[in-house]
């Protein structure tokens, strides 16, 4: 498609507007889907967002934060615990190391034995709490100067059960920008389909203005124009009604888990805006390639 | 103006025209006639490339119209006036606008033609129904509305498909007039009719030549019209 062909659908052109009669089903048609698929992408985008957030923030966070166990007999649990808290105040990226007291160990066991569990008779292991810096530690460096000098340490850096949590909000944020491949495909399915069903609808108009001497452009122009306004007036109304839904949503806080938080933050709001720009351009898209094709076939 | 050489046009494996060998040329007069179904629209039809020859050639102003693509085709029928015999227009537009609209499609403004619009209509009789829409116009008015149609951008060559099949004998005299006018003033006609009297009250006035379709293919008339 040319610079001037594209110049010529997209200039309105009232003349040319009027030559195609009205259309009831395919106009309604058009603006209920560009609405409703609009609708649906301000929340997939919202979800898109959010689990980015989320995945970036398990990551950044869980990244910093480790535990150091020692394993000791009970005559050895003191000095290990010593050696260990010296090697990590010396480890470069290591913000903070703390020993947990006995209260605090016992109320992290708490949940699965009681509060009180007699900790003094069982042999329950030391436990470290390291924050990282940025940027991190070597936590491979760290192990095998753990392993050289204090027998019984195991570090745990989170790394089992990060990855996963990691992973299934990439994953969410991958599905929700399949969805809004899947609505923008759909989107253009259904305008074909109502284009296709305007031209069919229209084929003697075609045939008239052929006899005059109208240029398939002309003839295409009137119906991609019309087509375009209607999608991109229907997915503003969608993209105003979806974003009124996402500011109902409850707002992100630590008890709600990651079920709250799931709207725009910041200029994440400036983003829906697109959604109608990119479905006027996706109706331009289906309706130029339909009239093409339905232009072709009367021929 | 437009050539038909050795041309046939088959459809469906069957033969409707076959051998069709005539030259419109510049301001010549032509009527074309035949008995109902013997092919004078398919004829007319070829020759503003609404159909395609199957065998010889069509040729419009010199060039072979198999070789024109969808465009050039385009501009091709702005040079030639054609008056359908249903008369199509497109109905939710008013009479003024459906005249007009070979001026529109062809980027015309409209603004600067409505004196010549304005012209057209008186002389077609048509002023004071430029605001109606077409389904409400009678046969006459539609007949007279598309030869209007036809010749607002001044074509060379005007091609009528029965224009009087539906008025008339008073109308079906007017519209000729309007005919004959056309082609005084330099254009070329072709008319298919079945109305033997309307050739004979044209022959009185233009020098017209006769073409019949019989069997599928085209002779000169005698002298029998």
């Amino acid at each position: 498609m040319s610079k001037g062909t594209i110049r010529a659908l997209i200039m309105a052109d009232k003349q040319a507007d009027r030559v195609v009669p009205p259309s009831g089903f395919t106009a309604r048609l058009t603006l209920f889907v560009s609405g409703a698929m609009a609708f649906l992408a301000v929340f997939a985008l919202a979800l898109s967002l959010a689990s980015g957030r989320l995945a970036d923030r398990w990551a950044s966070e869980l990244a910093r934060a480790a535990t150091l166990r020692i394993n000791a007999p009970g005559d050895q649990v003191a000095a290990q615990t010593k050696t260990a808290l010296t090697i990590l105040r010396q480890t470069p990226g290591v913000a903070e190391a703390r020993a947990l007291s006995r209260e605090e160990q016992a109320a992290l066991l708490a949940p699965w034995f009681g509060a009180d569990l007699p900790l003094d008779a069982l042999p329950v292991p030391q436990l470290i709490e390291i924050r990282g810096a940025e940027p991190g530690y070597d936590a491979q460096g760290l192990r095998l100067r753990l392993a050289a000098e204090v027998p019984g340490a195991v570090l745990d850096d989170h790394t089992r059960w990060r990855e996963p949590l990691v992973d299934a909000a990439n994953s969410l944020r991958r599905l929700a920008l399949v969805s809004i491949l899947l609505i923008g495909g759909a989107t253009a399915a259904m305008i074909t389909l109502a284009a296709n069903a305007a031209l069919a609808a229209n084929a003697q108009v075609i045939e008239v203005l052929r006899l005059v001497g109208a240029r398939d452009r002309y003839i295409a122009g009137a119906f991609v124009r019309r087509f375009t306004l209607r999608a991109l007036i229907g997915a503003a109304v969608g993209v105003v009604l979806g974003m009124a839904g996402v500011m109902l949503l409850p707002e992100a806080s630590d008890q709600g888990g990651f079920l709250t938080g799931l709207g725009f933050q910041e200029a994440g709001w400036v983003l829906p805006l697109i959604i109608p720009v990119l479905g006027a351009l996706v109706a331009f898209a289906a309706t130029w390639a339909a009239a093409r094709r339905t232009l072709r076939e009367l021929s | 103006m437009i050539e038909l050489e050795n041309v046939g046009y088959s459809y469906g494996g069957g033969e409707l025209l076959g051998e069709i060998s005539v030259d419109l040329s510049p301001g010549s007069f032509h009527f074309l006639t035949g008995p109902s179904g013997s092919g004078k629209t398919t004829l007319l039809r070829l020759c503003y490339g609404a159909l395609q020859a199957t065998a010889g050639q069509v040729r419009g102003f010199g060039e072979d119209l198999r070789g024109l693509d969808r465009d050039q085709m385009a501009l091709f029928r702005r040079r030639i006036g054609v008056v359908h015999q249903d008369c199509r227009f497109l109905d939710h537009l008013p009479l003024s606008e459906n005249i007009a609209l070979p001026l529109t499609v062809s980027g015309h403004e409209l603004a600067g033609q409505q004196e010549n619009l304005r012209e057209l209509m008186g002389w077609v009789g048509l002023t004071k129904r430029a605001d109606a829409l077409p389904p409400e116009l009678s046969g006459g008015e539609r007949q007279r509305a598309a030869l209007a149609r036809a010749v607002i951008m001044s074509p060379d060559v005007v091609l009528a498909d029965e224009p009087t099949g539906n008025v008339d004998w008073e109308m079906s005299q007017r519209l000729l007039q309007l005919l004959i006018e056309l082609n005084r003033m330099g254009k070329t006609i072709l008319i298919a009719t079945h109305d033997l009297s309307l050739i004979r009250a044209a022959k009185s006035q233009v020098q017209a030549r006769v073409l019949r379709i019989s069997n599928r293919r085209l002779q000169l008339a005698g002298a029998d019209l």
